[in-house]
Parts: C-alpha cells; structure tokens; sequence
C-alpha cells in the first residue's frame, strides 16, 4: 500500500462528500487525480480489503440491532455458524475465545423483528441466546487509522 | 422527509448505499439509472437521510483483517452501575479503542462494559489492554478477554428486510 493509499484511508474512512463526482472530491483534496483514487479503491476490492464505499447506517435511527452470543459444543461450531450466518439479519459473526464462542450482530428493522429472529435461532439450534442491546455507546467511529498517526497497536 | 423519490425507490436506494457506491466517476448517476430517477433527486435524497443523523459515518468501510490488522479483541467488563458512565467515557477515548458500548447483564453474563481493540496481534493487543486497564485503575475489576479466532461473515447491517441483492 502507497502512501498516497494510506492517506486516503486515513482521510475518508470519514466524511466522504456527498456530491455528484465523490471521487473527484476526494482527488482534490488529496492533491492527485480521480483515476489514482478510483484505481487504488478497485486495487483494495481486488485484494478483498475494502468492504464498500458509503454509509455506516446508526443501528438506533436506522432500525434495532443487538449484540448475540451462543454458548455452542465444539463439534457443531461449523454446523450452528453456517445456520446463523444464513440469517440475513445477521452480520459480523466471530468464534471467541470464551464459554460463549460464537458473537454476532442482528439486525432489522423493528425490535420485535429482533426478538422474531432469536426465536427462530433459538428453535434451529437447540441454543438458547444471550441478547445484549447497546444500552449506551460512549465510542462508535468504526473508522482504523493505518497511516503515521495510527493508534493501532502495533 | 420531502422527496422527490417514490417510497419504492426510497427503499431500492437504500438497498443499493448499503452494499456501497459504485467505483465509477458518478456513481449516483448509475444509482439513479437503477431506480429510474434523477442524479439529483438520488443526492438529494441521500443528503437529506445524512441530515437526518441517519449515518454514522459516511466513507470507505475498509476490512480490517485483509489490512493486516489481525487480532480483535472484545474486553469485556463488570463496572459498578454509579461509575460505568465515567469509564466507559474515559475508555471511549482512549487510543486503540474503536468501540465501546454499555450492555445490559445477564443471570449468565455479569459483565455490562465492551470495547473493541484491534491490532496487528494478539501479544499487541493484549499488552495494550493491560496498560489501559492499568491507566484507569481498572485490573481489580471483573474483566475477561475475548479474542476473535474466526470471522464467520463481516459486513454492514441490512436494516430493510424486504429483500436482498
């Protein structure tokens, strides 16, 4: 990754103008040309490094969402995970290290579609689920800074 | 909302923002062939739903382990009710975290503070939550360290579920 790559993560993980020519927007403020932008986002897509470009929907104003854990055996790790991925409500699916392994983020568009949803993973899996709603966000940016100012552990 | 999109084309449009712009020089304009509209009623409208705080954030949404940023942990902590405020504010600042939420306990589950730290790896982010829990004086708490050691599906939320792409 380029400098000149770094940057533009750096910048517009944030704050991407909403305007007809974005890209164009971007290349102006980072002194290059709409093509280096265009070319190094497809290069990030190709090595699978980019989810998308534009909105980070708040759960609160778009919809419910809560956090869900399941204490799953080991031997139906890849079994349940398969089943929970398959919902479309579901997002950001991990195996964690702890006697509830499997975490995921729901979705949808009302609180009772949520508690539709737990039922239905509930009765697929034999599991009950711990369902845990952000009561409070004190820190929500999901933007990672990579280039000098990082704060990421390294 | 005032817009110059019918609610049909209001939900098409937001089925398209969350699987992201197109990486082409107008990327609205190839939104709006879609929903058979206008460029500028498809800015308009997508201003307007910014205006609404409807966004987080509105930019690249990168994937974090492809950027070599392996390690994921979930610090989960138990922190008195008249306090968790106080720390979860703190917490939220401070370097390296990049979520921090209050949740609610559970019979189960007696912890009602997270944060998200990632980093290169695990000894990294490891060392980092120690020293954070040090700085504010939390070890003695109930706390455990949950590491990701699979990522099963990351993606943004679908927050319409009258259909998928």
């Amino acid at each position: 990754m380029d400098d000149l790559c770094l940057r533009m993560l750096d910048r517009f993980q944030h704050d991407l103008p909403i305007c007809a020519a974005p890209y164009q927007a971007m290349a102006d403020e980072l002194g290059c040309t709409e093509d280096d932008i265009l070319q190094r986002l497809t290069l990030l897509n190709e090595r699978k490094a980019l989810s998308r470009v534009g909105p980070v929907f708040e759960h609160s104003r778009a919809g419910a969402s809560t956090l869900v854990a399941l204490a799953v055996p080991e031997v139906r790790i890849e079994e349940v995970a398969a089943q929970i991925n398959a919902f479309d409500e579901v997002n950001h699916n991990y195996l964690r290290e702890h006697n509830w392994n499997l975490w995921f983020v729901l979705t949808g568009p009302s609180r009772e579609h949520l508690d539709q949803t737990l039922e239905k993973i509930e009765q697929l899996t034999g599991l009950a689920p711990l369902d845990l709603p952000m009561l409070t966000a004190y820190q929500i940016d999901l933007g990672f800074a990579l280039g000098k100012n990082s704060q990421v552990p390294t | 909302m005032n817009s110059a999109l019918s609610i049909e084309q209001q939900q098409q449009l937001r089925r398209l923002l969350e699987n992201g712009l197109p990486l082409t020089s107008r990327p609205y304009q190839v939104f709006a062939e879609q929903i058979n509209s206008s460029e500028h009623a498809v800015i308009e409208h997508v201003q307007g739903l910014a205006e609404q705080g409807l966004f987080r954030r509105f930019g690249i949404v990168v994937k974090h382990r492809a950027l070599g940023i392996n390690a994921n942990v979930m610090l989960v902590m138990d922190i008195e009710d008249e306090r968790v405020h106080q720390v979860g504010e703190a917490l939220g600042e401070a370097p390296g975290v990049n979520l921090c939420y209050r949740r609610p306990r559970r019979p189960d589950w007696p912890y009602n503070l997270f944060c998200m730290v990632h980093g290169r790896d695990r000894q990294a982010v490891e060392a980092h939550v120690l020293e954070l829990l040090q700085q504010h004086n939390l070890q003695q708490r109930p706390h455990h360290l949950l590491f990701s050691t699979r990522a099963f599906k990351q993606r943004g939320g679908r927050y319409n579920q009258t259909g998928t792409i």
